[in-house]
């Protein structure tokens, strides 16, 4: 066991299901902290808070691991010195909670752009802070000196049809010195508005964080809620949330690939794999009512059930697919231009990734054969199996090549799970108790953890990791001296949404 | 697949895009009368659309892009979407309107050239949604004058589509 896992189990184990929450004192969690620049340390999957304490989440070997520290003098000890994934988090706590990281390896704002009506709006003095007055202060960004370099700000209106975010380019001629991203203008509060309601009425927040990973934050969320609550769904429920997960997961892959191969100039490739992810928005919408199964998961359950012609049209769609898949596959590996475009193209390397915990298709390209689905695993997939394709190259190609390699995979998932669906009723009533609990769930861009603290039946405090966390500072380094011209490619190729990082 | 299986396949099962209704009269009447003459002439049956995701969660763009795809295909009623505020005729916002965005929208919609149409799309557009009374949104958009709203969570194409054909309907009609 590594030394930060060892100091991270000696600590008193809290009530947080299904995975304890170790409580750290002050000077262990320090000591936890410094342990974290070693090579066999635990992989952090995310850092959160609440009014007086701090948690932190690890891999260690697959297996969650949880510490918490409580809140001093509006202080914690910072993990960002020894481990740079934690620096994000760290400026959202401060952000939002007014917790400081002291030690913190950088201080300026991240969610907070200056625009609401007070600073750290969740924190436990926001009630005491003044009102701002004024207009916000500009953006600082990291500085660039050199010769003949140049910013190019993008965004926070960029491209055609896309979510907000602001890149800054350091450019030297056509060489990418430096990218630097800048999100919290999608931040809605989510957090905030969860507070105070029943884990039922909440789930609506969960669903919105991602709409192209709403299943998998419903289903993670609901994870949460039950394993607080000690509910258990009904198995037609488990079944039924495996089909929307894994029909979402084909849909994302297929319109990631349709973006990634537009990028990349293949017209009629992107055409056919852009009919197809139309097809699977149909028969969800037939299956469940909505194209994109918005609200399909709830705590206990499920909200809506199959409908009758349902599973019929997921099988059609899913045999058109199945009988073109292969040809489009053939004339991607035919293309000699089109393999030249993409090889090599934003490299990230395998080290990296690790450093960073990056999961999904970012992780499995450079390397990173995890998948929540079976580790840590949760019903019903560990029955059924599953093989979760990776490749090394951690380029662009590498990163189409893991999607379209998962659309097999969730098909004969989708004909096994509809073939052998069970009856009965779709959802468990939830009772009005209290508890901790973490869930999570594997959406097509990676892990998704969800946490909840329950008191007397209603949301106390919250928080969600979407993959795309740890995945933009990986893109700022895969596109580290590339080509200005392929940002929007390698972009395409990484798939990163800012709404589930915003908040 | 070779070229005459395709072939083959395409004679025999016609287009992949669908074909579509007249859009609601009623609508496009209803925009029309927010249109004087000279305005009607200089827009034309053509407009160009820029999208500003105002702090959605993704849903409604999920759906935006649909259209553009060969299914809907956007471009054969004349609209298409643009990068550049200064081509666009159409402001299409999405999202609860997040206080981070709500300079980046003004200054999108003011570097629009006149005339110009401003469309929410999406509930979360129109009043904040389920984002209703957050600290962090001004609860839809409300900073603009908005033309037409498209209701949904998220709209499905469908109704994007018949929503912004009502607003080429309202730019053809005759000349009061």
């Amino acid at each position: 066991m590594s030394a930060a896992a060892a100091i991270i189990r000696a600590g008193a184990a809290a009530d947080q299901r299904p995975w304890p929450r170790h409580a750290l004192s002050r000077d262990r969690w320090q000591a936890m902290a410094a342990a974290l620049g070693a090579a066999d340390a635990p992989s952090l999957q995310g850092v959160w808070a609440e009014a007086e304490r701090v948690h932190a989440l690890f891999l260690d070997a697959g297996s969650p691991l949880s510490a918490s520290v409580e809140i001093a003098g509006g202080t914690y000890p910072a993990l960002s010195p020894h481990c740079p994934a934690a620096s994000w988090f760290e400026r959202m706590i401060h952000d939002l909670f007014g917790h400081a990281a002291e030690g913190g390896r950088d201080v300026r704002a991240w969610l907070d752009h200056g625009a609401w009506a007070t600073a750290a709006p969740l924190g436990p003095r926001q009630a005491a802070l003044p009102p701002r007055v004024g207009a916000p202060e500009p953006p600082e960004f990291l500085l660039a000196e050199g010769e003949d370099l140049n910013q190019i700000g993008l965004g926070p209106v960029a491209g055609a049809i896309a979510e907000p975010a602001h890149l800054r380019l350091t450019a030297q001629g056509e060489t990418l010195v430096r990218l630097e991203v800048r999100l919290g203008y999608a931040h809605k509060g989510t957090l905030g508005l969860m507070r105070g309601t029943p884990p039922r009425a909440a789930a609506r927040f969960a669903a919105r964080l991602s709409g192209s990973a709403t299943v998998a934050h419903g289903l993670a969320y609901a994870h949460a809620v039950e394993a607080a609550l000690g509910v258990v769904p009904p198995p037609r429920a488990v079944a039924l949330r495996a089909v929307m997960a894994e029909l979402e997961r084909i849909r994302s892959h297929l319109d990631a690939a349709a973006a990634i191969l537009a990028e990349a100039g293949a017209a009629f490739l992107e055409t056919r794999f852009g009919w197809h992810r139309e097809a699977m928005h149909e028969a969800a919408g037939r299956a469940f009512g909505h194209r994109l199964m918005m609200d399909g998961v709830a705590p206990g359950g499920l909200a809506t059930d199959l409908a009758a012609d349902g599973a019929a049209a997921i099988r059609a769609a899913l045999e058109a697919l199945a009988a073109e898949l292969p040809d489009l596959v053939r004339r991607l590996d035919r293309s000699a231009s089109l393999g030249t475009r993409m090889a090599g193209i934003g490299r990230l390397a395998p080290d990296l990734a690790a450093g960073f915990g990056a999961s999904g298709p970012v992780g499995r390209a450079s390397g990173r054969g995890g998948d929540a689905r079976l580790v840590p695993g949760y019903p019903p997939y560990p029955a059924l199996g599953l093989e979760v394709p990776t490749r090394a190259g951690g380029d662009v190609a590498a990163r189409l090549r893991v999607r379209l390699g998962e659309v097999p995979q969730s098909t004969r998932l989708l004909r096994a799970l509809l073939d052998a669906l069970p009856d009965g009723t779709i959802a468990t009533a939830l009772p009005a108790a209290s508890g901790e609990g973490l869930g999570v769930a594997e959406s097509s861009r990676g892990t998704v953890w969800h946490w909840v603290r329950i008191e007397g039946g209603l949301i106390a405090a919250a928080f969600a990791r979407d993959p795309d966390w740890l995945h933009w500072p990986l893109l700022e380094a895969a596109m580290r001296n590339g080509m200005l011209e392929d940002l929007p490619l390698c972009a395409a190729s990484f798939g990163l949404t800012s709404s589930g990082v915003d908040l | 697949m070779t070229i005459w299986q395709r072939l083959r396949h395409t004679l025999r099962h016609g287009p992949a895009t669908l074909p579509a209704a007249a859009p609601s009269a009623e609508t496009a009447a209803a925009l029309a009368a927010r249109l004087d003459a000279a305005a009607q002439r200089r827009l034309g049956r053509s407009l160009a659309i820029r999208h500003v995701g105002a702090g959605g969660c993704d849903g409604c763009e999920l759906e935006l892009r649909a259209l553009t795809g060969i299914v809907y295909d956007l471009e054969r009623f004349g609209l298409r979407f643009v990068t550049s505020p200064r081509h666009a005729d159409i402001l299409l916002a999405t999202g609860p309107l997040t206080r981070s965005m709500a300079e980046a929208l003004a200054r999108t919609h003011a570097a629009m050239g006149e005339p110009k149409w401003v469309v929410a799309v999406g509930d979360c557009a129109i009043d904040g949604g389920v984002f209703k009374g957050s600290y962090a949104c001004l609860g839809g958009i409300t900073t603009l004058p908005v033309d037409l709203v498209i209701r949904g969570c998220p709209p499905t194409p469908w109704q994007v589509l018949e929503g912004l054909r009502a607003l080429i309907e309202a730019n053809a009609a005759p000349a009061r």
